[in-house]
């Protein structure tokens, strides 16, 4: 599938807000690009004599009139410096970046989908979800996350989805539990063909296996750190098994950050080995 | 307008600014946001003879002004550098300078010879900060001998009409000796820096933030390192062309490595931040010649040694 190619430009900030525990940042393009959902933006932060060298990386949450929007949590010095940027700072954007979700057309029946979010890990599920309404599919959400106040989206969700389903670890909104607790019932009632989901690699894992063992596919999109974000630097790899049934560590950057749930190698995936089968792998000790 | 063209042992570069190894991948993914035929060379990632994973994740932290890295040496094989990523560099219009990493003597001068001639190659950069199968492990850019060991076998095997760099470590009580043991071994020329091994710890898990422990310190934080170790090889081999890498984000970092002693510059980390880095730096450091009143690149290599003494 064809994406639109990437653009280095310096965009302008046009606002900086809070949005429920989390912030948004508006970045004005002047070269105007478009992107498919699950794709994500690169940012480069602290100015251009910056002691933190490496990108920012985050999913796109939509372009809107060439006003491309990221939610994020200010928790680094890298997102508190976005944190502190005022309408009409510089700031230099790489976007659209990665392989984004795929609509179920080629692949699966079209039947209705379920899209899964941990936090604001959901926010590019609302632009995924407008596309695949657009497709004359059924929509359902789960989202999840910590307490009440750490969901993210869920209102809209309410406008954009047939149905929304909430978690929180404490019980604080929605159903006590994680969203792998909840995913069962979602996937027998709606008939869910395909899951969508992203958030931390644990919730990943244990949603392609639910979708799996429902009979569903599952599309993933995985929070690898990167250090640039457009495949140079080896760093956000993780084990997928390819077409032709060979794990590689595979950049998430551009091969993903949207993987088959299926082609993960999960455990080591989760803790960040290398298959022992994997191509090249260094054997070491006695064969 | 600066005559911004170098030569290198016989090869010759419309520029002086390369990307460095390991931080271009073998430029296609760079070929988004630049023309890799503007830059004086793409040093591809160093090349293996087999296909090689690396090694776990996390593989980087970041530090200030420099990051740390211990990928590995992830990498498709000599096979498929040449099938697919080699022809594509020569397509594009761009001087391809292959980095070439092993385990032993043996790989080395396999990997050399396995490299099509100056059509294809424009220099061998030799990447000798591998570990040494065949003595316990130890570093061949560590041991004068070993190095030398590698460089003759690699300078035996090469196309003659391709010049051959060794990259040097840092990480060495003499570098200069090792420099030396290098040319006399055969070496056209000498790489200078490496990354220096550094090490974090996480403060939140209270472990090593990189799997593998120890990893490569790059970027702005090493840079006086390089100018160092520039300075002291150009200073004890003034007749070695030399690759300056270390740090450089701008062209007046570019052109601190040339006054040391650098006859072209490599830009690696700061791609990480801004893939458009190497064009930039170009432009920078032409601009900064000229303000200074150089017509030739060339007068400005080694220019710190002769002012002011």
């Amino acid at each position: 599938m064809s994406t639109p190619a990437p653009v280095q430009q310096l965009a302008e900030v046009v606002d900086v807000r809070p949005v429920g525990a989390y912030l948004e940042i508006g970045l004005r393009l002047p070269v105007a690009v478009d992107f498919v959902p699950g794709q994500f933006a690169a940012l480069a932060v602290g100015g251009d004599r910056s002691s933190m060298l490496l990108r920012r990386c985050f999913s796109i949450y939509r372009i809107d009139r060439g006003v491309l929007w990221i939610v994020f949590a200010a928790q680094g010095a890298g997102t508190r410096w976005m944190a502190a940027r005022r309408p009409g700072d510089p700031v230099d954007v790489i976007a659209p970046l990665g392989r984004p979700f795929r609509p179920p057309s080629a692949t699966a029946a079209a039947g209705p989908v379920t899209l899964v979010g941990g936090g604001y890990g959901s926010a590019p599920l609302f632009s995924l979800a407008a596309t695949l309404r657009g497709h004359g599919l059924a929509v359902h959400f789960v989202l999840g996350a910590a307490t009440a106040g750490r969901l993210f989206g869920v209102a809209e969700a309410s406008r954009l989805g047939d149905s929304v389903t909430v978690t929180t670890d404490d019980g604080s909104a929605g159903t006590q539990g994680w969203v792998s607790d909840a995913l069962p019932a979602v996937l027998a009632s709606t008939g869910s063909t395909v899951v969508y989901a992203c958030g931390p690699m644990a919730m990943l894992r244990a949603v392609s296996e639910l979708a799996t063992a429902s009979g569903a596919t599952a599309q993933v999109a995985v929070e690898e750190a990167m250090a640039c974000g457009i495949g140079v630097c080896m760093t956000c790899v993780l084990p997928v098994v390819g077409a032709d049934g060979v794990t590689r560590m595979t950049r998430s950057c551009v091969d993903g950050p949207v993987f088959d749930g299926t082609a993960i190698r999960w455990p080591q995936a989760a803790t960040g080995a290398v298959p022992v089968d994997a191509l090249g792998a260094v054997v070491t000790g006695p064969p | 307008m600066v005559d911004m063209s170098t030569s290198l042992s016989g090869a010759t570069f419309p520029n002086p600014v390369m990307t460095a190894s390991g931080c271009a991948a073998a430029g296609r993914e760079l070929g988004q946001f630049l023309d890799v035929a503007m830059l004086g060379a793409v040093v591809t990632k160093s090349i293996m003879l087999a296909p090689r994973s690396g090694r776990p994740t996390p593989r980087m932290a970041e530090t200030p002004s420099g990051m740390l890295n211990s990928i590995g040496l992830q990498g498709p094989g000599i096979d498929a550098f040449l099938e697919r990523d080699l022809g594509w560099l020569v397509d594009a219009g761009a001087r391809a300078v292959v980095s070439i990493a092993g385990g032993s003597v043996a790989d080395y001068a396999a990997l050399a010879e396995r490299l099509p001639g100056s059509a294809g190659v424009s220099a061998i950069e030799v990447n000798i900060s591998c570990p040494n199968v065949e003595s316990r492990g130890e570093v061949f850019a560590c041991d004068p001998v070993a190095a030398a060991a590698v460089l003759a076998a690699v300078r035996s095997a090469a196309d003659p009409a391709v010049p051959v760099f060794a990259k040097l470590s840092p990480d060495v009580t003499d570098i200069v000796a090792v420099a030396v043991s290098c040319a006399e071994a055969g070496a056209d020329g000498l790489t200078l820096i490496n990354t220096l091994l550094g090490m974090a710890i996480d403060p939140i898990s209270m472990r090593p933030a990189l799997a593998g422990t120890t990893g490569g310190l790059s970027g702005p934080a090493i840079r006086p390192v390089a100018v160092r170790a520039i300075w002291q090889v150009h200073r004890a081999l003034p007749a070695v062309p030399i690759m300056g890498v270390g740090g450089v984000r701008t062209g007046l970092d570019a052109l601190e490595l040339v006054l040391a002693g650098a006859a072209a510059v490599q830009v690696g980390t700061a791609i990480f931040g801004d893939p458009s880095a190497p064009v930039r730096v170009l432009a920078e450091l032409e601009s900064a010649l000229a303000e200074r009143g150089f017509a030739k690149f060339t007068d400005a290599i080694g220019f710190a040694h002769r002012a002011g003494g």
